[in-house]
C-alpha cells in the first residue's frame, strides 16, 4: 500500500520517533485541490438544478432535480466524507444503510400503491 | 490491507508510544480511529432513517394532494433557498478543509476553517429566519391562524408572481396546503435544529482547536464532526429540490 503511506510525509510537525503517525497507517488525506474541485462541482450542480427547475420538462423536472441531488450527495459522501478512502468495513456500513433505507421505502411504497389497486 | 486489526500484528507497536487520547482497549491509534468512524457512520444511518421517514411522508402526501402541494411549494422563495444551498455547501467546504488542516497539524489554519464553517452555518440560519418570518406574515404556519387566502384567491397577491399565475384552488384542496407547510416546517425545522446543534459543537471544537488539541495527530473529533456536518449538508441537498423546485411546472 505504498501509495497510501502519506500520513507523515506532508506534515512539518516534529515527530522523530514516528509516534502519532506511524508509517503503517494507511490513512489517506484528501488534498485541498480535490476539495476545491468537489466544491466547484457542487456549486455548478446547484446552478443547473435551479435553472432546470424553471424549464418546463413535464414529468422529467422532478427526475432531473432528484438525479442532480443524488449526484451531489454521492460526491459529498465520497470526497468530503472520505468514503472513497475508507476501509471495507466503513464502505459496507454506508452501503448497508442506504440499502436498508431503499428497502423501507419500497416496502411502504408497495403497500401504498397496492391499497387501491386500479382505482387511480 | 483494509482492516486495522491486521495491522496490529505486523507493526511491532511496542516501539510506538501512544497518543494521550489512545484508549487502552484499542491496539493501535489507527484501530481506535476506525472504530470511531464506524460508530459515527452508524449514528448517521439512524439519522438517514429519521429524515427518511419525513421525506417519505412528503412523497405520499404530495401524491395525495398534488395541486395543494404544487401551489404551496411555488410560494417558497427559490432565490433564498438557492442562496442557502450555496451557503451550506461553502460551510461544508470549509469544514472539509478543516479536517485537512487537522491532519496536517496546522493549528491556526484549522481554527480559521472552523470559524468560517461556523460563520456560514449561522448565515444559513439567518436566511432561514427571514424565510420563516415571511411565512409567519402570510399566515402560512399551520394552526389556528393559518390562512388559505393566497391559494383560493391568488390574484390578490401580485407581489408573488409564481402564485399569481396559479389557478385558484378549491377551498377544500386549499386546506391541504396546511399539510405541505406542516411538512415544510417539520423538515426544514429538524434540519435547522441539526444545524444549531452543529454550531454549538463548532464553538466547542474551535475552542479546543485553539488550545491545540487537534494539531498533534489527534484528528478524530474534527473528522467525526465533519461527517455530521456533511450529513446535514446532504439532507439540505435533497430538501431544496423537493420542497422548492420540483413543483414549478406541475402536471395538469
Amino acid at each position: 500500500m505504498a501509495d497510501e503511506i502519506h500520513s507523515n510525509i506532508h506534515t512539518d510537525a516534529h515527530d522523530a520517533s514516528n509516534v502519532t503517525n506511524p508509517e503503517h497507517a494507511q490513512h489517506h488525506i484528501v488534498t485541498p485541490l480535490q476539495y476545491c474541485l468537489v466544491y466547484a462541482t457542487l456549486l455548478v450542480g446547484t446552478a443547473i438544478t435551479v435553472l432546470a427547475a424553471y424549464k418546463d420538462m413535464g414529468w422529467a423536472n422532478p427526475v432531473i432535480a432528484l438525479f442532480i441531488a443524488c449526484f451531489k450527495a454521492c460526491i459529498v459522501i465520497l470526497f468530503f466524507m472520505h468514503a472513497k478512502y475508507q476501509s471495507k468495513l466503513i464502505k459496507m456500513t454506508i452501503g448497508t444503510g442506504f440499502f436498508l433505507f431503499i428497502v423501507l421505502i419500497s416496502m411502504t411504497m408497495t403497500d401504498y400503491i397496492s391499497r387501491a389497486w386500479g382505482a387511480w | 490491507m483494509d482492516n486495522a486489526i491486521v495491522d496490529t500484528h505486523d507493526v511491532g507497536h511496542e516501539h510506538h508510544v501512544s497518543l494521550p487520547q489512545h484508549r487502552h482497549h484499542f491496539e493501535t491509534a489507527e484501530q481506535q480511529r476506525e472504530a470511531g468512524s464506524f460508530g459515527m457512520w452508524l449514528f448517521l444511518l439512524t439519522e438517514i432513517m429519521f429524515f427518511g421517514g419525513m421525506f417519505f411522508a412528503y412523497l405520499l402526501y404530495r401524491n395525495w394532494y398534488y395541486p395543494a402541494f404544487a401551489a404551496a411549494s411555488n410560494q417558497l422563495n427559490v432565490p433564498m433557498g438557492a442562496a442557502n444551498t450555496a451557503i451550506l455547501i461553502t460551510s461544508g467546504f470549509f469544514m472539509a478543509l478543516g479536517v485537512w488542516a487537522a491532519e496536517m497539524r496546522k493549528r491556526k489554519f484549522l481554527v480559521w476553517m472552523l470559524v468560517l464553517t461556523t460563520v456560514f452555518g449561522c448565515a444559513f440560519i439567518g436566511v432561514k429566519y427571514f424565510e420563516y418570518k415571511e411565512k409567519y406574515e402570510l399566515h402560512h404556519i399551520p394552526g389556528n391562524n393559518f390562512s388559505v387566502a393566497m391559494f383560493v384567491n391568488p390574484q390578490s397577491y401580485p407581489q408573488y408572481p409564481d402564485t399569481y399565475s396559479e389557478k385558484p384552488l378549491a377551498p377544500d384542496m386549499a386546506q391541504k396546503t396546511q399539510i405541505f407547510f406542516f411538512l415544510y416546517f417539520a423538515m426544514t425545522g429538524m434540519h435547522a435544529v441539526h444545524m444549531i446543534i452543529g454550531i454549538v459543537l463548532l464553538f466547542w471544537l474551535t475552542w479546543r482547536a485553539y488550545r491545540g488539541d487537534f494539531s498533534s495527530g489527534y484528528v478524530a473529533p474534527i473528522e467525526n464532526f465533519g461527517l455530521y456536518w456533511h450529513f446535514v449538508d446532504i439532507v439540505w441537498l435533497f430538501l431544496f429540490p423537493l420542497l422548492y423546485l420540483i413543483n414549478r411546472h406541475p402536471l395538469h
